[in-house]
């Protein structure tokens, strides 16, 4: 049940989670920017900057470690209660699934390293870059619902996740033809296979912060019943 | 896994944290129904309806004048020697109306004792202490009987083997937290259905408070427990049920669990969350 939250009596307790809100934003807007550079680097096989997301990944885990350590430090002296729980807890669950998408992103960037040369058709590429765009507006959906607590945005996302999942089978099956069609292909194709995994799985994860914003504004967890209900 | 085995006795672990146990499931003991409380003009209590569950903690929550004590005292009837106090409405004890004017009001109070915020021993023995009550009632036939009584009760409330060597000795000589557990063994002592606690760990160091949670937890298995306290944190470890009031009025009870994670009321969260006073 939605229900808008006077200040805490205690201020300093309010800025505590006031400031985990602002460090989990932050961090999804470190993430954010990490998919999509990564992304641009490997469909331009631009090595420079591979590079540099690779190195930033430290930034994205230095954050995540800075959220856990906030919130347990909340859960220690403050026994929060109710929303606040919520929010204390599901702060710690969107920080480790924002720092897996950073791994992601990492993983583009390994294998930008190692692919030689891209020469397949314009359709692939258009193919890896509407499901980055997919990816990237679930993820920051997801992120917005979480921040603004809005459930039905959460469960917006959670039902979209099918389209990221068509979008990596057509990947998967037009790399299979690419792949058949000749055999030198194979090894650039199994990269780019990984890659495409990879985004599904920041998908996954997208999924996961909305499932965890629909927990923290409702105090329930969001089954399956519950994402049928919702019009489309 | 074998070092784990060692140490831990797989077997001891409980199905579910006593928390999760669900107080809708067990029979109701008590029950209030439109329950008011006047003090002269001033009204405290607005209709508080509830159901307490047998062989559970309840716990009652709420800011310093919110009704809570008040309404606990009207279950014993201890508000009666309140002058221009006038309680309306109805309590039962398992179908017995606490308020029938042929009731025995001491015999009422045998059936639901009361520990207080400040543990109030007789100035008398640790023996008397317990032995008293079970005398005035004509429970103990005999002095074994009373022996037996004085003995049972102290090992149910934790404090036989501390006590056993100095059973003459004064219960004011004893520490804080003993006081308090001599003073639940003397609750006990009388043999009752209802353990009311006016927040019992308030003057207790957080140790002796751990000891007398351990005792609740332990005592719930045979009595209803009620208890007010104005600690969140020890309502949220103790009790199966919770009750929160505020402004005299019983805004919402539940599971403890449900109450301290995901209450309905908003006013439930803004107190819990620290958002009221």
């Amino acid at each position: 049940m939605s229900m808008p939250l006077n200040e805490h009596i205690v201020t300093s307790y309010e800025d505590e989670l006031l400031l985990l809100a602002r460090l989990t934003s932050e961090m999804g807007g470190m993430v954010e920017q990490a998919i999509s550079e990564a992304t641009t680097a490997l469909l331009k096989l631009d090595r420079e900057a591979a590079q540099r997301v690779r190195a930033a990944d430290r930034r994205i885990d230095e954050m995540q470690h800075r959220i856990d350590e906030l919130a347990v430090s909340v859960i220690a002296r403050r026994q929060p209660m109710a929303a606040d729980l919520r929010a204390v807890v599901t702060s710690m669950q969107v920080a480790a699934d924002l720092e897996r998408c950073g791994d992601m992103a990492k993983q583009l960037c390994k294998r930008t390293m190692q692919i030689d040369s891209l020469s397949l058709a314009p359709m692939f590429y258009n193919g890896v870059k509407h499901m980055k765009d997919l990816v990237a507006q679930q993820l920051q959906t997801a992120l917005d619902a979480y921040l603004t607590r809005n459930s039905k945005a959460a469960i917006e996302v959670c039902s979209r996740d099918d389209e990221v999942d068509a979008i990596y089978n057509s990947l998967f099956r037009e790399l299979l033809t690419y792949m058949m069609e000749d055999p030198r292909n194979i090894t650039q194709c199994t990269h780019l296979l990984f890659c495409a995994k990879s985004l599904e799985r920041v998908g996954d994860h997208a999924t996961n912060i909305a499932e965890a914003a629909y927990y923290l504004e409702t105090g329930r967890h969001l089954g399956a019943d519950e994402q049928q209900r919702q019009p489309r | 896994m074998d070092m784990l085995a060692g140490k831990v006795k797989m077997t001891q672990v409980p199905d579910m944290a006593p928390q999760t146990l669900d107080p809708t499931t067990r029979r109701t003991r008590v029950t209030a129904r439109d329950v008011t409380v006047h003090y002269g003009a001033k009204q405290a209590l607005f209709g508080v309806s509830i159901d307490i569950p047998d062989r559970a903690v309840t716990a009652f929550i709420g800011p310093s004048g919110c009704g809570k004590s008040t309404f606990l005292r009207c279950i014993n009837r201890m508000n009666d020697t309140i002058e221009g106090c006038k309680v309306g409405g109805k309590i039962t004890i398992d179908e017995d109306d606490i308020y029938n004017p042929a009731l025995d009001v001491v015999e009422l109070r045998a059936r639901i004792g009361m520990v207080f915020q400040k543990p109030n021993p007789f100035p008398k023995s640790i023996y008397e202490n317990i032995a008293y009550g079970p005398k005035i009632h004509g429970i103990a036939r005999s002095k074994a009987d009373l022996d037996e009584i004085v003995v049972t009760s102290l090992r149910k409330a934790g404090l036989f083997d501390e006590v056993k060597d100095r059973l003459q000795e004064p219960g004011t000589g004893l520490s804080g937290g003993q006081q308090q557990r001599l003073c639940i063994a003397r609750a006990i002592a009388v043999g009752p259905e209802v353990i009311l606690m006016d927040e019992p760990c308030s003057a207790l160091d957080p140790i002796a408070t751990a000891v007398i949670e351990e005792l609740i937890d332990e005592l719930r298995a045979n009595y209803t427990i009620i208890i007010v306290t104005h600690s969140m944190q020890q309502a949220a470890r103790v009790s199966q049920k919770t009750a929160f009031f505020h402004l005299g009025n019983l805004i919402e009870e539940g599971k403890t669990e449900d109450i301290f994670t995901n209450p309905r009321e908003k006013r439930t969260q803004d107190y819990i969350t620290g958002r009221i006073g």
